[in-house]
């Protein structure tokens, strides 16, 4: 017994420590990854964002070296303070109160002292840098745009949010990721992937060496470079011409679907929201909620068409067969639909059939066809949604799936919609009571780009790809396969051409013939759109809106242009005129009408704008 | 003298575990002290070659140990005894003082610390009393001397302050147990420790009524033999005069620090960046091991020196960490052996000395494996103590040399003419 005692103790604390072990080693696993908390830091390595150019080659945005002074504040050393802060453009005030907060963060990690140094700062500095013990300069990747222009399209980039960094872990804190435009949209194509290198730490969180001798590092793959459908000279000039207006441009190119410019004014200069000023700089831009230069009209805005969606009626009645190319309808001054009401009309002559109904915008003419095409069916519910199916088909009251970001649908209404707004089945609604629709009022609203859309499918006589503003990514010349099908719509393609020869004639003695372009054929339609804004609980209208669409040349279209002035009275006074310009510039190169150049480039309407916001009565539609 | 033939007599077994201990040892110190600013191979400045120098001297200690007659171990045991007490007081004049323990002499660049001596002079010293034919350790008056014995140097390494150093006197209660101490003693150890531990997890109220309860029990069980109830109620008055003792002198005798270690351990406190953070980073790295381990020189604790004292009281650290649960029980079972192999080896001893000697050595190699193992492991508080043939330092090396030696030359002395 007093032999075995020790011997059975030793024993026992081996089989003791056996179990401590498997239970430390084997089965508890947490410990293996505080291990890896506390022992090894990750750091990425950035690598260069895609550049972008223009359809043409032209370099629209590279980037350029961004210069951080940065403080160690426990490697700090005395040093001339009045000489350093002289050369930081700071007061000493500053310059202790940045110290103090980079120790409070942490005095062995950096902390930015100056952010993004221009080029000449940082050379002066660098020369000098030497003399201030624990400073030193971090080079990073910021945007550079080399063009004025196309902010809206091209957007920004920003540092992740937690939203951002929760939803995808790719992401970590001070990164950088697109937030609007092709930024946004060709993110992971442009930003590339970034390399990542395990450090060793040891307990004060220095580095001591690469993990591992660095065998799980990775090196980061620059982003790729991407080619937009956009034409920088036609873009920039667009912008140009909607100087002191606000509204929206939209031109495509009919035969492939690539967006050629897409316009939106107000804008701003993209390089705003780049480098020191940029937050003040967006704060001011995000406020401006009655300009609002960040809404992209082109795409957000949601308006009445007017005229120009009489093409469409014109088609539906043509392929529901409620009228044909040759029945002349009279037209007494306006539309009159029961008990008194009638919408009115302008001069001409009348009777008139559909090319020259298109030609001269007859209200009369288009409020009786689709009301044929509504009363076609048993039921005004029928006819509506069957109206409503043919526009679906041409992309209209829903995304039309263009690769930008932002967006809306427009609205096109279906018959829940009049049901609810009737209290069907206790009141009942027909035909007259939507008459609106037929000439691109009432509940009808499209943006921009889905009146380029349609217009483009007209130039096409029936067809579109969906717009797009990719054009190439990186050498390899690929874009999203969704871009490279064919769609086409509920009207079969013979109905195409009496509308063209309608729009042609708008052209050529309608209500755009003072716009003559020499050498040129356009087929376009004009729009007057009214409309009233809400503004401290008044409803009130304010001028019309002036809409422009139009394709050239008649045949074999190479674009498809739709613009939107706001309140900028009748169709070809400012869209018109617009139109032609930008049609005139992508064709030619270069302008013969200067007169209508000057007139639209030194034209304003911010008295126009300021108008409601007076809080003086004003007229309108002068 | 030792004879050529006689050199086959040592216990090459023994030799042999020293040796892979004190190899795997240094491999493991060379690892955790390796920085990157590493000069060259044979830098003296460098952990792992002053370790290598010691390992070498070591050989240098075991070629004199085993080359002089084993009788001299025996007749020599008290002066040896009375040397290393001198060594241990003369520390009060001339020791260098490091980290606050004045346990050092200073020789030139080296340090030497009698402490690490004190234990095999003490074997050697009891080995000698419990053996005299007129010592009977169940007598009371010889018992008294023996402690004496033993606790002389444990009172003079205290003061230094080095409590854990001292505390491994307590090993010594084996060897006498062994010799014919009574059990009592032992469980009288035993159950002051539980009843130690038991007031301080769960505080003096519950042990009282715990000790009460299981008192009533007992004497339920045992009335048909007519117990008597004084006894009874005395037992159960001194256990809970002890547990309040316990009590008093935890808050008003302990310091802060040692409170804070049993808070550690007795699971009362967490806090993982303050008092805990040794046997908290101790525990990540052997945890971090897995089954194999991250590979010598490859463990990210042991690396980023997370773990403090690591290439001495903490080195079991970096065994778990790199070479993990294969590597640790490696070295478990190597000392489990070796334990075991200087046990069995006692017992076949001819003579009384060598037995009681040999049992010393096991038991003091028993109790630093125990507490530092269990330490870096936390199963038990924080106590500065190395791991035998591991930590770093010169020093703890030769002592745990000589002390093992010795007894290799005293066994084979059974085949050798001495």
């Amino acid at each position: 017994m007093r032999k075995l005692l020790l011997l059975s103790i030793v024993l026992i604390t081996g089989l003791v420590f056996t179990g401590r072990l498997f239970y430390l080693q084997i089965y508890d696993t947490s410990f293996q990854k505080l291990s890896e908390g506390n022992a090894v830091k990750v750091i990425y390595d950035y690598p260069q964002r895609g550049e972008v150019f223009d359809r043409n080659g032209k370099l629209l945005v590279t980037n350029q070296p961004s210069y951080d002074v940065m403080v160690i504040p426990k490697d700090v050393k005395p040093l001339d303070t009045l000489e350093f802060c002289s050369i930081l453009k700071i007061t000493k005030e500053e310059f202790i109160g940045i110290l103090n907060k980079a120790r409070v963060y942490s005095p062995r990690l950096p902390s930015v002292v100056i952010p993004q140094l221009n080029k000449a700062d940082y050379a002066y500095l660098s020369e000098k840098m030497h003399k201030y013990e624990g400073f030193y300069i971090q080079k990073r990747s910021l945007r550079d745009y080399q063009v004025k222009h196309s902010a809206n399209v091209l957007g920004y980039i920003a540092e992740v949010n937690n939203p951002i960094i929760e939803k995808n872990p790719y992401y970590q804190m001070g990164d950088l990721i697109g937030m609007q435009g092709v930024e946004k949209q060709y993110e992971e194509v442009l930003r590339g992937v970034k390399g990542v290198k395990y450090i060793q730490k040891d307990r004060f969180n220095r580095d001591i060496g690469a993990y591992k001798e660095g065998i799980f590092d990775t090196l980061p793959e620059r982003g790729k470079d991407i080619s937009l459908t956009i034409d920088a000279v036609l873009q920039e000039y667009g912008e140009a011409l909607m100087v002191n207006k606000r509204g929206g441009i939209v031109a495509i190119e009919p035969a492939t679907g690539e967006i050629l410019s897409l316009v939106t004014a107000p804008n701003y200069d993209p390089s705003l929201l780049v480098g020191r000023e940029r937050s003040k700089n967006f704060t001011k831009l995000w406020y401006d909620t009655i300009a609002k230069p960040l809404f992209d009209r082109g795409l957000q805005g949601e308006y009445p068409p007017g005229s120009p969606f009489k093409t469409m009626t014109a088609l539906i009645g043509l392929q529901e067969e409620v009228i044909d190319t040759k029945e002349s309808i009279s037209c007494h001054g306006g539309y009159s639909y029961g008990r008194g009401r009638k919408l009115g009309c302008h001069h001409h002559y009348s009777p008139l059939s559909m090319v020259d109904g298109i030609a001269n915008s007859c209200n009369a003419y288009f409020c009786t066809v689709y009301r044929r095409i509504i009363e076609k069916y048993p039921t005004p519910q029928e006819g509506i949604d069957n109206w409503k199916r043919h526009l679906s088909s041409f992309g209209l009251g829903n995304y039309l799936g263009y690769d930008l970001p932002s967006g809306r649908r427009g609205y096109i209404p279906n018959s829940d919609y009049y049901n609810r707004s009737y209290n069907f089945p206790t009141y009942k609604w027909f035909a007259t009571a939507t008459i609106s629709n037929a000439i691109g009022q009432g509940e009808v609203s499209l943006t921009p780009m889905q009146m380029a859309n349609f217009t483009t499918i007209i130039a096409n006589r029936g067809w579109y790809y969906k717009p797009h503003i990719i054009k190439n990514i990186s050498v390899v010349d690929t874009i999203p396969k969704i871009y490279t099908e064919k769609y086409n719509t509920t009207i079969d393609p013979r109905y195409f051409e009496p509308v063209v020869q309608g729009m042609f004639d708008v052209y050529n003695h309608g209500t755009a013939a003072h716009i003559q372009i020499p050498g040129i054929e356009v087929c376009g339609k004009t729009g007057t759109a009214e409309n009233f804004i809400r503004l401290n609980g008044k409803r009130m209208q304010l001028t019309d809106h002036s809409i422009f669409v139009a394709f050239a040349p008649k045949d074999n279209p190479k674009i498809a242009i739709a613009v939107f002035v706001e309140n900028g009275y009748w169709g070809s006074r400012w869209a018109g005129r617009i139109a032609g310009l930008m049609i005139e510039k992508y064709l030619k190169g270069e302008i013969t009408r200067t007169d209508m150049e000057s007139f639209v480039l030194n034209g304003s309407l911010e008295a126009e704008y300021a108008k409601p916001y007076s809080g003086a009565p004003f007229n309108i539609n002068k | 003298m030792a004879s050529g033939k006689g050199i086959l007599k040592f216990d090459w077994l023994t030799i042999l575990l020293y040796a892979a201990l004190v190899g795997i040892g240094w491999m493991n110190i060379y690892s955790a002290s390796l920085s990157d600013s590493t000069s060259g191979f044979f830098d003296l400045s460098q952990i792992y070659t002053k370790q290598l120098f010691f390992i070498g001297l070591s050989v240098v200690l075991i070629v004199f140990i085993l080359a002089i007659e084993a009788k001299f171990y025996e007749r020599f045991s008290s002066i040896i005894y009375i040397v290393s007490l001198l060594s241990l007081l003369g520390l009060f004049v001339l020791g260098k003082n490091v980290n606050g323990a004045t346990s050092w002499y200073a020789l030139g660049n080296f340090s030497l610390q009698p402490s690490e001596f004190a234990k095999a002079a003490t074997a050697l010293a009891l080995a000698k009393y419990v053996s005299d034919i007129q010592t009977n350790v169940k007598e009371f008056k010889h018992q008294l001397r023996t402690f004496i014995i033993i606790a002389l140097p444990a009172i003079l390494i205290i003061p230094q302050p080095d409590p854990g150093s001292a505390l491994i006197y307590i090993a010594f209660i084996f060897p006498l147990y062994r010799e014919g101490l009574h059990f009592v003693y032992l469980l009288f150890g035993f159950f002051a420790a539980a009843l130690f531990v038991g007031t301080l997890a769960a505080g003096v109220i519950w042990v009282a009524i715990g000790v009460a309860v299981i008192a009533g029990i007992i004497f339920l069980k045992n009335r048909k033999r007519r117990p008597n109830i004084t006894k009874y109620v005395i037992i159960v008055a001194a256990c809970i005069g002890f547990a309040f003792s316990v009590n008093y002198i935890f808050n008003n005798v302990f310091e802060q620090r040692h409170r804070d270690r049993f808070n550690i351990v007795l699971g009362k406190e967490t806090d993982s960046k303050g008092i805990g953070y040794n046997t908290n980073q101790s525990e990540i790295a052997i945890g971090s091991g897995g089954w194999t381990g991250k590979g010598w020189t490859q463990g990210t604790q042991t690396k980023g020196n997370f773990v403090p004292e690591q290439h001495t009281d903490y080195i079991f650290s970096t065994v778990g960490e790199e070479w993990g649960f294969v590597g640790s029980m490696v070295v478990v079972l190597l000392f489990v052996f070796l334990i075991v192999r200087i046990l069995h080896l006692a017992e076949r001893q001819k003579n009384q000395f060598s037995r009681v000697y040999g049992y010393g050595v096991a038991s003091i190699l028993f109790l630093h494996f125990f507490v530092n193992v269990g330490m870096v492991t936390g199963l038990f508080p924080t106590v500065g103590i190395p791991l035998p043939f591991f930590s770093y330092g010169g020093s703890g090396l030769w002592g745990f040399t000589i002390l093992v030696f010795i007894f290799v030359r005293l066994d084979a002395s059974n085949y050798i003419n001495a």
